[in-house]
């Protein structure tokens, strides 16, 4: 390699980069003005303009700022909530297929939002901020059980049996949530059902106001540990040897992934996959730099899961579907095609 | 015997000692476990909101007299519980061990490997379109389902480079659960079928009437036939599809008859009684551990405790929360998730 190239590298990767994330927004601006179209009443891309303007009619407004635009930030905000839980679970476990869904993390926050809706009415202010707590207790007591369970002192935190528990953590734990979901009434079990297939609530900016801290934090935190999960996806003795403490930042990260994942399932119910088809995604576009990948799994994912909830509030109009639903539906396969194609 | 000389590397690792097979074990189980089912059976008549001494039973299917209401609970709604339980536990279980077998996979289950989810989603669609169908196509449907749901599967094992080590099937398994249950949740909500789907999805044997038996028994007792058909070649194919070739096996014709005889097992079963998940997986292991490994002795053993458990595990879900029942899926769930576990802790590397 010559003296030429390397030192034009650094500066051609940082262009490329920046026109891959500058992409990946302009998809999502154009995503945002085709879900901002997509509903039963119909407003047209410069009706929608000028109503963010403050120029449209009652009506417009209404539906705009009320109803469509806090479902649209709701689901950007999950989608990135997802993708970057998902991309430091799979670099902390060195498992590719690590995401919330597939550790069973997503089942416990939604077990402990389950039982909250059973003795409280869903509908009052006060659960509207305790329900992303909830997740977040119900979430952090799987993880601690399913690490505890997968960690042995010979050899660590094995990513196959971390899977392995997962799987049958989340299978256990659906097993209970079916037993609570049959005692409740036929109404409430119906609202039950549809959000924990995965619908995104939407309709208020209260859930919004309740979920944006924790992506404040957390996206930006995962951020800033980006060159701490290049050096961990290592492996655990090179970290040892360059002085990292290895188990603290892997607890540290670990929690900072099941607190994103616990509220997206509070205001999103279980939406799985996206934790991990985006990872797969921003890899195969930037590359295993986590200060590039990062950003740009949280971009993916929030364009995903737009296009998703778009999609589910499109196909079947009047009525519409879980959005958790459709991403099984697109993930699912893409998930099985990844399996197919690696190596074990 | 062919099978007590070779090891079986993949599915016991460590233990040397279970390479025999031990026909004197299995006969014993299967004589003790008869006992248990006829036990289990009269027991499980008896227990229940109204306790009926076993007198009246013996009564009410021998001196049978339509005037009395308890005859008429016992006749109707006890009986054809209990025969039920036993069915579907023979069919779990047996459908678990062809699995085993045939991939040489410690984690086979069509629980886990989503034929009962297949089966889900021909129910919700059998519920959704024709609401007034009559059960012997809701059975069929389960079937379509179960099958598509296994064709994936194992389409993915064999498209991948490296063969379905027990980690991928079990991936593999868990997305098509993932895919196939968002397909039902969906036909549910979409039809607002949601609880009463969700009842018969918690696993429960409560509902079943003789009708539903008349018509998966003939299925069952085919497939049961046939899984014993095949046993022996199931033997050889746990060993190592080149061992089985090499012996003379066709082996691909041995595949196909038995993912058949699984997908109508399970079918059968969850069209009845919902997905209940974890027997197909931990009967067989017992059954392993008790009689060797020779699926000549495996597979009617299984069939015998699978009854067995299901039986007691029913009379149990009566009995925990009375009068409420606590689903039978949940309950098996409790001992099948720490077995699980237990399983994929055990060995380390093994499963990738």
């Amino acid at each position: 390699m010559s003296r030429s190239q390397l030192s034009s590298t650094p500066k051609k990767r940082r262009t490329r980069e920046t026109a891959i994330l500058s992409l990946l927004a302009v998809l999502i601006v154009a995503m945002f003005i085709i879900s901002m179209n997509t509903g039963l009443i119909r407003l047209s891309p410069t009706e929608v303009i000028h109503t963010l303007l403050g120029e449209g009619s009652q009506q417009q407004k209404l539906i705009l700022f009320d109803f469509r635009l806090p479902r649209i930030v709701i689901s950007l905000l999950v989608g990135a909530g997802f993708a970057v839980a998902g991309c430091i679970l799979q670099s902390l476990s060195r498992n590719a297929l690590a995401e919330p869904s597939t550790l069973g993390i997503n089942a416990g926050a939604g077990f402990a939002v389950l039982i909250f809706i059973s003795f409280v009415p869903a509908t009052t202010a006060a659960p509207i901020f305790m329900l992303p707590l909830m997740a977040l207790a119900g979430a952090g007591l799987t993880a601690t059980l399913i690490y505890v369970l997968a960690f042995r002192r010979e050899d660590g935190l094995s990513p196959t049996r971390l899977i392995l528990i997962g799987i049958a953590v989340g299978a256990g734990i659906y097993a209970f949530q079916l037993i609570l979901s049959l005692r409740l009434d036929p109404e409430n079990y119906q609202f039950v059902a549809t959000w924990l297939a995965g619908k995104i609530w939407g309709g208020d900016w209260r859930f919004v106001m309740a979920l944006l801290p924790w992506i404040l934090i957390l996206v930006p935190f995962a951020f800033y540990k980006a060159r701490v999960l290049n050096v961990l996806n290592l492996g655990d003795e090179i970290p040892a040897g360059l002085g990292l403490p290895v188990e603290r930042e892997r607890v540290l990260l670990m929690a900072a992934a099941v607190a994103l994942a616990g509220s997206c399932v509070a205001v999103s119910g279980g939406i799985g996959f996206v934790g991990l088809i985006a990872p797969h995604l921003a890899r195969r576009i930037v590359g295993p730099r986590h200060q590039i990948l990062l950003p740009a799994c949280a971009l993916v994912g929030a364009l995903l899961l737009l296009t998703a909830d778009t999609i589910a509030r499109w196909i079947l109009q009047p009525s519409e579907i879980p959005t958790g639903i459709v991403v099984a539906i697109i993930g699912a396969p893409y998930f099985l095609y990844l399996l197919a194609r690696s190596k074990a | 015997m062919v099978t007590s000389t070779h090891s079986q590397s993949r599915t016991h690792p460590e233990g040397e000692k279970q390479l025999k097979s031990r026909p004197a074990a299995a006969v014993v189980i299967l004589i003790a476990g008869l006992g248990a089912i006829l036990f289990g059976l009269a027991l499980s008549v008896s227990v229940g909101a109204a306790d009926i001494r076993l007198a009246s039973v013996w009564e009410a299917v021998f001196r049978f007299n339509p005037e009395l209401p308890q005859h008429q609970v016992i006749r109707e709604l006890r009986i054809p519980r209990a025969l039920a339980g036993a069915l579907v536990g023979a069919c779990f279980a047996v459908a678990g061990a062809i699995m085993q077998g045939m991939t040489r996979n410690p984690l086979a289950d069509s629980g886990l490997l989503g034929l009962n989810a297949g089966a889900s989603v021909g129910l919700a669609l059998a519920f959704a379109f024709a609401p007034s169908m009559s059960f012997i196509y809701i059975m069929l449907y389960c079937f379509i389902g179960a099958a598509a749901a296994s064709l994936l599967v194992f389409g993915i094992g064999s498209l991948s480079h490296s063969g379905l080590t027990p980690l991928r099937l079990t991936l593999a398994g868990a997305a098509v659960s993932a895919l196939l249950l968002a397909i039902s949740q969906g036909v549910a909500i979409l039809f607002h079928l949601s609880q009463d789907i969700a009842f018969w999805m918690a696993g429960g044997i409560g509902g079943t009437s003789w009708t539903q038996l008349r018509i998966m028994f003939p299925w069952v007792a085919a497939a049961l036939i046939g899984s014993l058909m095949i046993s022996r070649s199931i033997t050889l194919l746990s060993l190592g599809r080149d061992v089985a070739a090499g012996l003379g096996q066709r082996t691909r014709l041995v595949q196909t008859a038995g993912i058949l005889i699984v997908v109508v097992l399970a079918g059968a079963a969850v069209s009845a009684v919902g997905p209940i998940a974890f027997i197909g997986l931990i009967i067989p292991h017992v059954t392993r551990f008790l009689v060797g490994v020779d699926y000549r002795w495996i597979i009617p053993c299984s069939a015998v405790l699978g009854s067995v458990l299901i039986i007691f595990a029913d009379i149990a879900a009566r009995m925990i929360n009375a009068p409420y029942e606590t689903p039978l899926g949940a309950l098996i769930a409790v001992i099948g998730v720490p077995f699980f576990i237990y399983l994929a802790s055990k060995r380390k590397g093994g499963l990738t």
